[in-house]
């Protein structure tokens, strides 16, 4: 590292997590240490001979006076072997190694480097001596846990031609390959965090993430590399959404960040991972997963920088060709950390006090999502998912306003259903995905060529019933005519049985496209009928009143359903039949 | 120590003190009145040229002659096994007339975030005898649940009914109370105290006091060494504590006040930006640590100004807490004690410490149905004024008489009525059994026979 004129200064002002030094040459977002105890902060204004500091640790008792240390780095965090089955705080420092040393409680001024570099990994080559190698292209794999985690050269690597590669069991800070102009390589690199990296070309979002959850896939998908946000007042099930999506969403590796949410949340987190099994794999969900926990009490600025920290470990696992998707619970602590930081730079505060550039940078951290052909010319992806908590649940404040004019799917969770006990409380009127379209002709081929129809005819079925309901509430529903009280019996299937889903049952918890088109296609079935028997004549308390659909709940908490739902459709054609006929 | 006599200005509960030699932040501070009176302060600001020292008691008779001393430490708590059965001022002074605490150790009141890694998860169920809570709400070990609740409502009531019935049955650990009162009026002390001396409660309780006319400012350290306290007994000395916080909001009126003074941008309603962060440092000292005996419980109340759920107190509150227990007025007026309107009301960790083996098998499927049925008769109810009872279908009239009967027998109870968690699930069985049964889709088959009324007389 150069040092630049004087890389050393003193303290001259503490006000909470914001310290002033003087005499110190600094660039924006440097990285420096703040006092004896070295306690890491990162430059964020320069204001003539001031320089203006966030500090990621707590710093009761710094006094002015106490030097300061200029890195003369950016923020930047460790990738390689390692990252997955980890648990960070906001900045990349492993929780486990925090306590080892420091105990319970987080103590202040201790740094742990985000990658083991003890451990040693088995490096196996993909790429041979005289091989042409360019930035972001893949030279080797190791076999992280049952992922393979695959070894490339630095993106602000020029590349060459191979002199020599190794292969054997090596540390990641071990030099593996060597290069004929003499660069060395190792399995891990740092990257800033603050910038995206790079990629050959951004594609088109048009497969979708499948959650296994039928209100997201069936009505509301979002697409591989695309962006979403859940906002919802507290209590209306925003964080059991985003653990079902975390734990069952098919991206082969899930980024989960805790931001400044609750201590006893993320034990949850950290607890049931480990036990859960990935549908696909049969292995611990852990062990495609990075969770980065930065609780509502650990210190507001480590909090704005992990979202950060999450988005860059979610690219590096994009170069590698993988479909990543994070999690940011939730960006609204993110927002206010931003506000805090700025409110403390007595900066002019834009609305409801949060910055001027609250807008810029939640554009630019959803922009980091994308379905994208990477370096390497492999295809990979980053699905970002942003909880939203606006205050009182107002959707106009301005963070979840920001987030909209950004994100392609909103899935809006109704405090109105969750005291129903209706999970996931997702309201099926106020969400939407911009995705449809894009993702109609995945939806043909790989579902049925029914599924768009069948899709719509839902879709209308509900809105018709929030239409009826509003007459229900001035006169009662038999006063509705006959054809529109099928609709709302048929409306009343569509969400008990298909919307709503407990999370909490073995296997409702997670339902494949093919189950969720099953399901549709009975109530289908069953609105063809009941439509069918009314012109027959058939008393609409008795199509109502038909005994076969009461079995089609228990369907969804049956594992191997196609023979009882065999028999429940036969049954509903027999009743259906007799009641023609009768 | 030296003395500085360089105030340079004095505003509200801030003193600006010039020409210092460095000042550490956060640093306690002494301030030596003319007449020999003492008052202490934090740092909130330094620099070379000012010092900003949040005082903590009034700053009456505090001027520019007043000499300021820098104790070279942040605010420390002396703890000790002894402070149980002990009542001590807001700022943690004996009140009782006792001696002053025999310090086994000095902790720093500003605790430390417990590391998310060290943390267990809570999953032991806390029987507080209320319906409402045990098979609605349920609290667990370790948890942080407030009560939301509104000017003239009986949440103090409620707060000393769970104080006084909660246990975890079949287990006989120590158990402590915290109490840390932040601005509430003599007589609120009086009702509580008098409860704690009645049930014997005292010995085992640490009373910290700062009552309406004690100076506002010293509220911001009130609950923090409650909870230093809390933590002390729980994590060195393996108790199972319950921290009771009241009056939440008083306490953030506290921070505002401050923020103010320090001519800060203020943020919603002129709470300072920084109030999620600041009341994150008080509510997330609650929780359980891998390999510890105790376990710290919070229980905090708070009155939401108007009634208002989405004033910022309760709204970033509820953003940190695992839940909250809503008290209503609606139900206050038609006489129904504890008035616990269960519809916005919410624990979530309730999954995580119910269910077999723990409570009961059909605790988790009955607390939903109850929910969805209540929610339905209590929307029918809406319906009814327009329509009148008799425009309604048989099975919505069936709903709209159990959503009275639920408030009725399920919601009302005594106030010394200890209802176990056996008796409130059947007592929700008993309320659904009202309903035909083809209407509880929430419950498995399965457990309707094994549970339901009419089939348990069949096989009784």
């Amino acid at each position: 590292m150069e040092v630049k004129g004087s890389n050393k200064g003193t303290l001259k002002r503490i006000s909470g997590p914001v310290v002033t030094a003087v005499g110190l040459d600094a660039h924006m977002y440097d990285v420096v240490k703040v006092g004896n105890e070295q306690l890491m902060g990162e430059v964020i204004k320069i204001q003539g001979d001031n320089i203006i500091i966030q500090v990621y640790e707590d710093t009761s008792g710094i006094r002015p006076g106490e030097p300061v240390e200029n890195t003369g780095l950016s923020l930047a965090v460790e990738l390689g072997p390692g990252l997955l089955t980890s648990i960070y705080d906001g900045i990349q420092r492993p929780l486990e190694v925090l306590m080892d040393k420091m105990g319970d409680f987080i103590e202040r001024g201790v740094s742990a480097p985000g990658l083991s570099h003890e451990t040693k990994w088995d490096f196996v080559p993909t790429k041979k001596a005289g091989d042409e190698v360019g930035p972001g292209t893949i030279i080797g794999e190791v076999q992280e846990t049952n992922i393979l985690h695959r070894i490339m050269v630095p993106p602000n690597v020029k590349g060459g031609r191979i002199k020599e590669i190794k292969s054997g069991s090596f540390t990641v800070e071990e030099t593996v390959c060597v290069l004929e102009d003499g660069t060395q390589l190792q399995m891990m690199h740092k990257w800033p965090v603050r910038v995206p990296r790079p990629v050959t070309e951004k594609k088109n979002p048009d497969i979708p993430l499948i959650t296994g959850q039928r209100i997201l896939d069936g009505l509301f998908p979002i697409a591989k590399g695309g962006t979403a946000a859940i906002p919802g007042p507290f209590g209306s099930g925003k964080t059991v959404t985003q653990q079902a999506l975390a734990k069952w969403s098919d991206a082969e590796i899930v980024v989960y960040i805790g931001c400044g949410e609750r201590g006893n949340e993320m034990t949850e987190v950290l607890t049931e991972f480990p036990e859960l099994e990935d549908p696909k794999t049969g292995k611990p969900l852990m062990e495609r997963t990075v969770l980065i926990a930065n609780t509502s009490n650990m210190p507001v600025a480590a909090r704005e920088a992990s979202v950060y920290t999450g988005i860059t470990i979610a690219e590096y696992f994009r170069d590698m060709g993988y479909d990543v998707s994070l999690m940011a619970d939730s960006t609204s602590r993110w927002a206010e950390a931003m506000r805090e930081i700025s409110s403390r730079l007595e900066e002019m505060p834009g609305e409801e006090g949060y910055p001027a550039y609250l807008a810029a940078r939640l554009s630019e951290f959803y922009e980091r999502a994308g379905r994208v052909e990477t370096l390497d010319h492999e295809s990979g992806s980053v699905t970002v998912i942003g909880a939203v908590s606006p205050p009182g649940g107002d959707f106009s404040e301005p963070v979840t306003q920001n987030t909209l004019r950004i994100v392609k799917v909103f899935w809006a969770l109704d405090a109105k259903l969750s005291q129903r006990r209706h999970f996931p409380a997702i309201n099926w009127l106020n969400s939407y995905s911009l995705y449809l379209d894009t993702l109609h002709d995945w939806y043909d081929q790989n579902v049925s060529a029914e599924w768009n129809t069948i899709r719509a005819w839902a879709m209308e079925v509900l809105q018709k019933e929030a239409e009826l309901q509003e007459i229900v509430q001035l006169v009662g529903s038999d006063a509705l005519p006959d054809e529109e009280q099928v609709t709302i019996e048929v409306a009343r299937m569509l969400r008990e049985i298909f919307l709503q889903q407990n999370a909490f049952d073995p296997v409702d918890t997670y339902c494949n496209m093919e189950k969720q088109y099953d399901i549709l296609k009975t109530i289908r079935l069953y609105a063809d009928g009941a439509y069918g028997a009314q012109k027959a004549g058939v008393a609409t308390a008795q199509i109502v009143a038909l005994k076969a659909k009461n079995d089609l709940p228990q369907i969804k908490f049956t594992k191997d359903y196609k023979a009882d739902l065999e028999k429940i459709v036969a049954n509903m054609d027999a009743e259906f039949k007799a009641l023609r006929e009768a | 120590m030296k003395e500085y006599r360089t105030i340079t200005q004095i505003a509200g509960p801030l003193v600006f003190v010039g020409k210092t030699e460095p000042v550490g932040y956060g640093e306690l501070v002494n301030i030596v009145q003319s007449d020999g009176t003492m008052k202490r302060g934090q740092v909130l600001d330094t620099s070379d040229e000012i010092v900003v020292v949040q005082v903590f008691e009034d700053t009456r008779g505090i001027g520019r002659d007043s000499g300021i001393r820098f104790t070279g430490e942040t605010i420390k708590m002396p703890v000790g096994r002894d402070m149980l059965g002990r009542i001590l001022s807001g700022g943690g002074k004996p009140k009782d007339g006792g001696p002053d605490i025999v310090p086994e150790k000095r902790l720093d009141i500003i605790g430390a975030a417990i590391n998310p890694y060290a943390r267990a998860s809570p999953r032991q169920f806390i029987q507080t005898g209320i319906s409402t809570i045990d098979a609605t709400n349920t609290l667990v070990r370790g948890q942080k649940l407030p009560i939301f609740s509104g000017s003239g409502l009986p949440h103090n009531e409620i707060a000393l009914q769970i104080a006084r019935q909660s246990k975890v049955p079949g287990s006989d650990e120590e158990f402590a109370v915290v109490f840390a009162a932040m601005g509430i009026t003599k007589e609120e002390e009086n009702q509580f105290m008098a409860d704690f001396e009645r049930t014997g409660a005292l010995e085992h309780a640490v009373v910290f006091l700062n009552l309406a006319d004690d100076p506002a400012v010293e509220r911001i350290v009130t609950p923090r060494l409650a909870l230093t306290t809390a933590e002390y007994l729980a994590f060195e000395l393996g108790y199972h504590v319950l921290v009771i916080l009241t009056d939440m909001t008083n306490y953030c009126e506290a921070l505002r006040q401050i923020g103010a003074a320090r001519e800060e941008v203020p943020g919603r309603r002129g709470y300072p930006g920084y109030m999620y962060t600041d009341l994150a440092s008080i509510y997330e000292r609650a929780g359980i640590i891998k390999g510890k005996k105790g376990s710290v419980t919070q229980f905090s109340i708070l009155t939401m100004p108007g009634d208002d759920i989405t004033h910022p107190i309760p709204d970033l509150s509820g953003y940190i807490t695992e839940g909250q227990i809503v008290v209503s007025r609606e139900l206050h007026r038609k006489g129904i004690y504890p008035p616990i309107n269960v519809l916005p009301s919410l624990s979530r960790l309730m999954n995580l410490g119910i269910g077999d083996k723990m409570t009961r098998e059909d605790h988790k499927k009955v607390s939903d149905q109850l929910y969805a049925a209540y929610a339905e008769g209590n929307d029918l109810r809406g319906l009814v004024a327009i329509v009148g009872k008799d425009a309604l279908s048989e099975r919505d009239r069936q709903f709209l008489e159990f959503a009275d009967l639920f408030e009725g027998k399920f919601v009302r109870q005594g106030h010394y009525e200890d209802r176990s968690i056996q008796e409130s699930l059947d007592l929700g069985w008993e309320l659904l059994a009202t309903l035909p049964e083809e209407q509880l889709v929430r419950i498995d088959r399965d457990l309707i026979r094994k549970y339901h009324p009419k089939y348990r007389k069949q096989g009784a």
